[in-house]
């Protein structure tokens, strides 16, 4: 344990990123996220994640994100236990008729105001699972959404960029920072 | 003589069309006896399934080909094999929930998939009206005690992980029952893999199960391959073995790091999180895609690997290895995360063989079996490779044995790019001139997953199925929780890691 956590006090940090075009769109993408959050929300978002559906393929990709190499948490990005703890659900899908009551429930348990982010190409349509009796479809089918983000599944760096997008979209929606959604 | 009176019963019983397995279609009461053989312990039950008239279960005797017993449906029944072999009591109910089927003499006729929330009931069956029911609507067992209270946990959880209802019976801090709920994310697989074209086909397996999208691939394109009887190239089978493996390596890293951390021992996952996200970047490096998707196909692989990018496979793992050997010296050094593991969650090593369990869970109770060795395929046949077993069968015993794989996988993949063949990656597929079936097996990550697929004359697939691990595993955790404080429930069911998903459907 010493000599680890020696090496590690000298070690470079493993988020800095290296001369990579896709680490460097990271922490682009991350340093515009955080200056957003906190000039719309004033504070960090709060994440529930909601599996309505999905193969679990996007769900690796957002556990990602909380790894030391994408370390969404240095944005103001924190996942949360309860959707009542929740600024933001996080859905993927293809929502499936045996979750649809469950999502329903914890969208109605998630406090004012939120939003909702459909994730996958499952969850933002309705993916390879289209046409299947089990399946009501897109997360758009059961609850409003306000961004999509694609993919199959979205790398952790699609799902960052995603989360800028809605932020400018909340952004846009609404002068004040009392409501975040007229719906 | 009683052990072979499987072997007795089929001797006269003409295989079918099934390659590479025999398959054997028999009456019910032929049917009903090796349900009972499979009981008595003379055979392990690999998948239990059904299609329009007909249900097949593989059966297998250890150091023998597997087979497929078959069996018409008459006037909606066929004979129980859960009233003999408790494993195969969720595949029945499944059978019953989809095909509306039947059956007789089971244990246990509680729907499982159907949750009361299809437009239609029976949907590969006869597909009559819905009977809605309130989804919470279902009966528990039973639990009877003075001390007892309940825990309903799910079907959202707490954590990024897939939906599933656990109710918890505890006596103080003990759970002396575990029931878990499962179907949530039935997707329909078997009915979108019904009448498709077979590359539409691929697409849906390769999704039963994110994390395991290599392996359900890898046995979707043998089980299609061995129906039309080709084979892919050598080349494209060793870059088969390596995607399977690294998929291995990536799974287990997490998994590793994750056990730790539902002990709170976050520094372990600090580091496996790293050494995960090396093997998925290399992976979309080399082949396009994180978790490599939709890159084995029927006939070959879609990506090659050039001679630059296995030299990139070797440098990461000559990185990684070394860095991981000393997160497995902490591991082992801390008798804090020790106390945590051993001796927690133990599973029996009896019931680990009775449901045919494959995977970590299998081999850290004891069970020796290894898809890869113990059902060869390409590229693994006539490899040596470690496949390690542990007796203890405890949490700790399910992190040595996927520390051990990682070791054995990174070995694997040397060995596979030091001696990949040259030629093509991408074999023709033809069209199938008459319906044929094949069917596969290949290891994944948290054990042996089949697909068994029937393909209709002119190139699509007529019917398909496929079986995680994780509907053998599944059960055992319910057995293997019991006892242990409410605590280490998160510990126990991340060792297992089975798939929602993948159980489903």
């Amino acid at each position: 344990m010493r000599t680890l956590i020696l090496k590690s006090l000298f070690a470079r940090p493993v988020t800095v990123p290296a001369p990579d075009p896709a680490t460097a769109a990271l922490e682009e993408v991350g340093r515009a996220l955080e200056a957003r959050v906190r000039r719309v929300y004033g504070r960090s978002l709060a994440i529930r994640e909601v599996d309505a559906g999905s193969c679990n393929g996007c769900e690796l990709e957002i556990h990602a994100l909380n790894n030391a190499v994408y370390d969404c948490e240095r944005f103001g990005l924190r996942f949360v236990a309860s959707p009542r703890h929740a600024d933001v659900l996080m859905v993927t899908g293809p929502v499936t008729r045996n979750m649809r009551v469950a999502l329903e429930r914890t969208y109605a348990a998630t406090p004012d105001p939120k939003w909702v982010v459909a994730v996958g190409d499952c969850g933002a349509g309705c993916g390879v699972f289209e046409g299947s009796y089990a399946v009501v479809g897109a997360v758009d089918k059961v609850i409003p959404v306000d961004l999509t983000i694609r993919g199959c599944p979205p790398r952790p760096i699609d799902l960052l960029q995603g989360l800028v997008a809605l932020i400018d979209q909340a952004a846009k929606a609404r002068p004040g920072a009392e409501t975040i959604r007229a719906r | 003589m009683r052990q072979d009176r499987v072997s007795a019963l089929l001797a006269d019983v003409p295989a079918g069309p099934l390659r590479p397995w025999p398959r054997h279609e028999v009456d019910a009461a032929v049917f009903a006896t090796i349900a009972e053989a499979l009981g008595a312990g003379e055979r392990e039950l690999l998948a239990l399934w059904g299609e329009p008239g007909r249900v097949h279960m593989a059966i297998r005797m250890v150091g023998e080909m597997p087979c497929v017993i078959s069996t018409a449906v008459v006037d909606g029944r066929f004979p129980s094999v859960g009233r003999w072999h408790p494993p195969a009591i969720r595949p029945e109910r499944a059978i019953r929930d989809l095909f509306g089927y039947e059956p007789e003499g089971a244990p246990d006729i509680r729907p499982w998939l159907d949750h009361g929330a299809w437009d239609r009931s029976a949907p590969l069956g006869a597909a009559g009206p819905a009977v809605r029911r309130d989804p919470a609507d279902y009966e528990m067992l039973p639990v009877i005690g003075e001390a007892l209270h309940q825990i309903p946990v799910g079907p959202v959880h707490a954590g990024i992980i897939e939906p599933g209802h656990f109710r918890f019976t505890a006596n103080g801090e003990t759970v002396v029952r575990l029931e878990e709920r499962l179907g949530y994310v039935h997707k329909g697989i078997d009915a979108l893999t019904t009448d498709v074209p077979i590359a539409r086909a691929a697409e849906r397996v390769a999704r039963l199960s994110g994390d395991s999208t290599v392996a359900a691939s890898f046995a979707f394109a043998r089980a299609v391959e061995a129906a039309l009887g080709i084979t892919a190239p050598p080349r494209a089978a060793a870059i088969r073995g390596v995607m399977a493996e690294l998929e291995r390596l990536a799974n287990h890293f997490g998994d590793v790091g994750a056990i730790c951390n539902d002990a709170a021992f976050a520094i372990v996952l600090a580091h496996c999180g790293i050494f995960r996200e090396r093997i998925l970047a290399l992976s979309a490096a080399v082949f396009g895609h994180r978790l490599m998707m939709d890159t084995i196909v029927p006939g070959g692989v879609a990506a090659n690997i050039t001679a630059e990018a296995a030299r990139m496979i070797v440098a990461t793992l000559d990185a990684l290895l070394p860095a991981f050997d000393e997160i497995v010296r902490l591991y082992e050094d801390t008798p804090s995360i020790q106390d945590r593991t051993c001796g927690t969650g133990h599973l029996a090593a009896d019931l680990a063989v009775r449901f045919a369990a494959g995977g970590p869970v299998g081999r850290a109770s004891a069970r020796d079996f290894d898809a890869r060795r113990d059902l060869a395929y390409p590229p693994y046949e006539g490899r040596a490779f470690d496949v390690p077993v542990f007796t203890a069968g405890d949490v700790d015993a399910r992190i040595r044995v996927r520390i051990g794989e990682i070791a054995a996988s990174a070995t694997l993949i040397r060995a596979l790019l030091g001696t990949m063949p040259e030629g093509p990656i991408l074999a023709p597929v033809p069209e199938a001139v008459a319906p044929c079936e094949g069917i596969a097996v290949t290891e994944a990550f948290r054990g042996d997953l089949l697909v068994w697929v029937r393909l209709a004359a002119g190139g699509r697939v007529a019917r398909c199925h496929v079986r995680d691990a994780s509907w053998f595993q599944w059960p055992l955790l319910e057995a293997a929780i019991e006892g242990n404080i409410v605590a280490d429930f998160p510990l126990c069911n991340k060792s297992f890691n089975c798939s929602y998903s993948g159980h489903d459907l």
